[in-house]
């Protein structure tokens, strides 16, 4: 077996993963796993049971003082003013021209104590935007160094983990989170998830994160966990239609294109970004992202080309099989007023169109 | 693992050559590397094709490969398992989830390929676990 590539980063549990067998990949500069058994397999036991993924490489940026939230409703379109002490929401960073910097989870740990979790190959770009616009009574720390996350999902995910913490799970709803213990070590457990399903993303040192991947890993036995990769992790979100940076939104896309308009709040006051959302509302969007589904032969993948009678008309953001759903699924961009459910579209496979109909997203939501 | 009787292309397909017919397939060494394998695509019968050359895809969750042609000639037979089962690739890649059949139109080709022994070595060990 041969050691990571030095020149990738890595997280804690780098060796555990090699230990099991994973494959790794080049994930935007970091060795990740992107499978142990088979991604199908893997996306089924989140579906079905329960999954344990490592995203330490996701990274952590603290905003700590007297005017946390004045920075954090500044930098991110959600109203963090609306966050009770220990609830999180979905948010973004956008540039002064709309598009994002990243996507991002915000939680509020105290009045003056707001902790971002953002995406791995963004985070020193995300920390360098926001400490840029720090004018305000705060410090901004790039944190992703003291911070190992596992992300428990799944149906069973509340039950395997329950058996490691005295802390209550049940109680925890939604997007809210609680600062505890896990296995004996202090830990943020946060209801949160990109798969989905039900389950918990936690926070725990680096050093520890050996030790509780494991017994994750045993306490779940019973359930018939299994250790996911990257690649169900892509397939889980995609069939729940959430964002990837670099796919559904960049610097280039705005939310009210990317079907993101729940994550703005234009009454709060200014926010980066807030004039150009405006004056975009005001001319309309000429762009939309929408799901589709191929109906032809053939698998309409990330970046091919989408036409609409025999023109180009688009282009795919993600796509590939959905486990769950036993299709063909995808998300695209389309020109706004082509973009209702049930038009009939032709994905470029390898110079071929292929057919495919746009459908109501989210692809795939969970019984309650 | 790896037939004797086959031949190995460093793309990582072989072929079978049975009198003037050669066999061709993907060997188990690509399956692996490739995981679940959700969809093939393989030309038509009747299609020439050359050695070196596109045959046709295999595609896995998250990518598409590429297979080329070890051998040239006609293609007589396609299997169609694969278009229901394309999953057959990931269980049985030397011998029921072989893609086509080609009447080989160069049978010499064959003979500059690698051997078993060669091709297990040039997978590497992950191959032979």
């Amino acid at each position: 077996m041969s050691p990571p590539d030095t020149l990738l980063r890595t997280t804690p549990l780098n060796a555990v993963h090699r230990k099991l067998g994973a494959k790794m990949v080049d994930f935007g500069g970091w060795d990740m796993p992107v499978q142990y058994s088979s991604v199908i397999e893997e996306h089924h036991a989140v579906r079905q049971r329960v999954g344990v993924f490592d995203v330490s490489h996701m990274g952590e940026i603290e905003v700590r003082g007297p005017e946390a939230l004045k920075l954090v409703d500044y930098i991110a379109t959600n109203a963090a003013s609306k966050l009770k002490i220990g609830q999180a929401h979905y948010s973004g960073l956008l540039y002064e021209h709309g598009g994002f910097v990243d996507d991002i989870l915000v939680h509020k740990v105290a009045d003056d104590h707001f902790f971002l979790c953002v995406n791995a190959s963004n985070q020193d770009k995300d920390y360098e935007h926001i400490a840029a616009h720090n004018r305000f009574a705060c410090s901004v720390e790039n944190a992703g160094a003291r911070y190992a996350q596992i992300a428990v999902q799944g149906p069973r995910a509340l039950e395997t983990l329950q058996k490691l913490t005295k802390v209550a799970l049940a109680p925890i709803k939604y997007y809210w989170f609680t600062d505890g213990e896990v296995g004996g070590t202090a830990a943020r457990i946060a209801r949160t998830g990109y798969t989905g399903e039900d389950g918990f993303e936690i926070y725990v040192a680096p050093s520890q994160a050996p030790r509780i991947w494991n017994a994750i890993l045993a306490a779940g036995e019973e359930f018939g966990i299994k250790p996911a990769g990257l690649g169900a992790r892509n397939t889980l979100r995609l069939e729940a239609k959430m964002a990837l940076y670099g796919h559904e939104i960049d610097a280039t896309i705005t939310p009210w294109e990317a079907d993101l308009a729940w994550i703005v709040k234009l009454d709060k006051g200014d926010f980066l970004g807030r004039d150009a959302l405006v004056k975009q509302k005001e001319h309309g969007i000429t762009r939309r992202l929408i799901g589709f589904e191929m109906r032809g032969r053939g698998i309409g993948r990330d970046g091919y080309e989408v036409h609409i009678d025999g023109a180009p008309a688009g282009w795919v953001t993600s796509g590939g099989p959905a486990p769950t759903l036993n299709k063909n699924i995808g998300l695209c961009y389309l020109p706004v007023n082509q973009s209702e459910p049930g038009r009939v579209i032709h994905v470029m496979v390898r110079n071929q169109p292929v057919e495919a109909v746009t459908v109501p997203t989210p692809f795939y939501k969970r019984a309650k | 693992m790896y037939p004797e009787n086959f031949r190995y292309t460093k793309e990582h397909e072989w072929v079978n050559v049975e009198g003037a017919t050669g066999t061709v397939g993907i060997t188990d060494h690509a399956q692996k590397e490739l995981g679940d394998i959700v969809y093939v695509d393989l030309p038509k019968v009747g299609a020439v094709i050359e050695k070196g050359k596109t045959l046709g895809s295999v595609e896995s969750v998250k990518a598409v490969s590429d297979v080329y042609s070890p051998v040239s000639g006609e293609v007589v037979a396609v299997n169609e398992l694969l278009t229901s089962s394309p999953e057959k690739l990931n269980e049985d890649p030397h011998g029921a989830a072989w893609l086509v059949k080609i009447k080989l139109s160069s049978p010499q080709e064959a003979a500059d390929l690698m051997s078993a022994a060669d091709y297990q070595k040039y997978a590497g060990e992950e191959s032979s676990a």
